[in-house]
């Protein structure tokens, strides 16, 4: 290909856009909708599933050891811990440690009285987990470790965790399906009136003698610029408002502000960017690709 | 792509030689539904040739263009252009075919939302031509179809005449060696047709085979060309220097 020709279906793709105005607008305008919604709802479930992981996190197995057990017994089943894939993180906290939180939590002064300390055999490690689902065999496990007297665990939350999570995930996939239908169909109605502008222009090029890719060339061009477009304006409205919904949640629900941890608007555009453009980029060279092929054949 | 440009060559000259540009043998062909819209057509044409081809609607002429242009493809018999035979041409060749065609038609079919600059340098920009020599050589095809005042202006603002002017000119600027023109002067004036048939006729003294599919009766007795006329289907007449048969 000839570098002036390169330059000439550059060139038209861009002029293209221009010359079929109200075209674009409505392909600009059904990709940028369809964006939306996936951003809109990628925000939400993004930050539902930090929620939800953040509250995981919380979750933490106690363990308790045997009456008068040696330090290095302690350390022996902290090395045992440590191995299982369920964990994510422990800490050991000694007795003194145990003691001292219970006294300035509960006691205050009132604990002078105190010579002893009361908690002396209450040495633990805390296990937080990878996920909370894991938290039944690691307990069983536990249990059977020789030097561990007790196993405190938090039934209730873990089970919730583990119910709202795959609540979830079932939730996304019912939207993405969803989704994905109306894109289609918003795609495939564009593309229809799309037809209907190029065919007379694709059948008087073919006349002349263009080759296919000739023809395409501008059009595909024009798809992907489309799409691009189609991504930016979303994403773009969508990055305005997420800091501002996330302000006035955090204002309207203060009281849940300890339990709503949201993530902040680059960590969701480290991701939701790139794949809004490269959705955007594919609509639009689909729907192109699509919509010149049945004319190419003349 | 160099090695089909020479091979496209050869074929050229071996038409040539023969000095026959268009060959259609026992070309036959049918539509899924009804009676066959050619049946056993046989025509000859020789490269300088200025032909008409007469015949009422149904009679088979749109079938031949499209076929000449290898829109259709015959249910049997063979075609023969320029040295390809389009029975056996493959898809990716077909627009280097085309290129050798100029193409006019009844309702000009020209790209409404560009000038006529640019509707005459796409049929250029399609070869590959490069800018330069596209600069000089849009107006001067403009020029000779008496346009050269307008390139700028787009075909709504241009009279019918002006408009098939330019088609005629984006089909002249490649230097086909044939004209292919379908009802050229059908949505024109009296006036206008003359003009584009005398424009042809200058084309043709030019060297290029000009192939004119018309109604207009007063035209072909005027000028006096060979005369091809069909019906139903089929050659009824085949003259040199004919006019219009007059339906019974």
């Amino acid at each position: 290909m000839r570098i002036s020709t390169f330059f000439y279906t550059i060139k038209q793709g861009f002029v293209n856009i221009f010359r079929n105005k109200w075209f674009s607008l409505a392909s600009i305008a059904t990709i940028g909708a369809c964006l939306f919604l996936f951003g809109m709802f990628y925000s939400v479930l993004a930050n539902f599933q930090n929620i939800v992981k953040t509250a995981q996190e919380g979750v933490s197995v106690t363990v308790f050891f045997d009456e008068g057990i040696s330090q290095e017994k302690i350390e022996e089943i902290g090395a045992l811990i440590d191995k299982r894939p369920e964990v994510s993180k422990k800490v050991f906290i000694s007795a003194d440690e145990a003691w001292n939180s219970f006294k300035d939590e509960y006691l205050g002064e009132y604990a002078d009285g105190f010579t002893e300390n009361p908690l002396a055999d209450s040495a633990s490690y805390e296990i937080y987990l990878n996920d909370v689902s894991m938290q039944p065999a690691l307990v069983t496990y536990l249990e059977g470790v020789e030097g561990i007297r007790l196993v405190n665990r938090s039934e209730v939350t873990a089970a919730t965790l583990t119910g709202v999570n795959a609540l979830v995930a079932y939730i996304s996939l019912g939207i993405i399906v969803i989704l994905f239908a109306v894109s289609i169909f918003l795609i495939s109605n564009t593309v229809t009136i799309g037809i209907s502008v190029r065919k007379e222009e694709i059948s008087i090029m073919k006349y002349i003698g263009a080759t296919d890719f000739f023809v395409r060339s501008p059009f595909v061009i024009e798809g992907m610029l489309i799409g691009v477009i189609g991504a930016l304006i979303p994403t773009g409205i969508i990055y305005v408002l997420y800091n501002k919904v996330i302000a006035y949640i955090v204002e309207r629900f203060a009281s849940l502000s300890k339990l709503l941890s949201f993530l902040p608007v680059e960590t969701i555009f480290s991701t939701l960017f790139p794949v809004s453009i490269a959705m955007g980029v594919g609509i639009g060279f689909l729907g192109s690709i699509i919509t010149v092929r049945k004319h190419l054949r003349v | 792509m160099a090695r089909t440009d020479s091979r496209g060559k050869r074929r050229k000259r071996l038409a040539g030689d023969q000095d026959e540009i268009i060959t259609l043998q026992d070309v036959t062909k049918v539509y899924t539904t009804g009676a066959p819209a050619l049946s056993n057509v046989n025509l000859h044409i020789k490269k300088g040739e200025f032909v008409f081809i007469v015949g009422d609607s149904g009679s088979g002429k749109s079938t031949m263009i499209k076929l000449l242009l290898r829109e259709l493809v015959p249910s049997s018999g063979s075609i023969n252009v320029m040295g390809y035979d389009l029975t056996r041409i493959r898809h990716r060749k077909i627009p280097k075919f085309r290129r050798n065609l100029g193409i006019v038609f009844q309702d000009f079919r020209l790209l409404k939302d560009r000038n006529v600059y640019e509707n005459v340098a796409f049929a250029q920009r399609i070869v590959q031509v490069p800018s330069k020599e596209i600069k000089r050589n849009v107006p001067s095809i403009l020029a000779t179809v008496g346009l050269a005042g307008k390139y700028k202006a787009k075909p709504r603002q241009l009279s019918g005449g002006e408009q098939q002017r330019v088609a005629i000119a984006r089909a002249l600027v490649n230097r086909p060696s044939i004209l292919l023109a379908d009802e050229p002067t059908g949505n024109l004036d009296p006036k206008n047709s003359w003009e584009i048939m005398k424009l042809l006729e200058q084309i043709n003294e030019n060297g290029t085979t000009v192939l004119v599919v018309t109604h207009n009766r007063e035209i072909v007795n005027a000028m006096q060309k060979r005369v091809v006329t069909m019906k139903k289907g089929v050659i009824v007449s085949d003259e040199e220097k004919g006019g219009y048969i007059d339906e019974d």
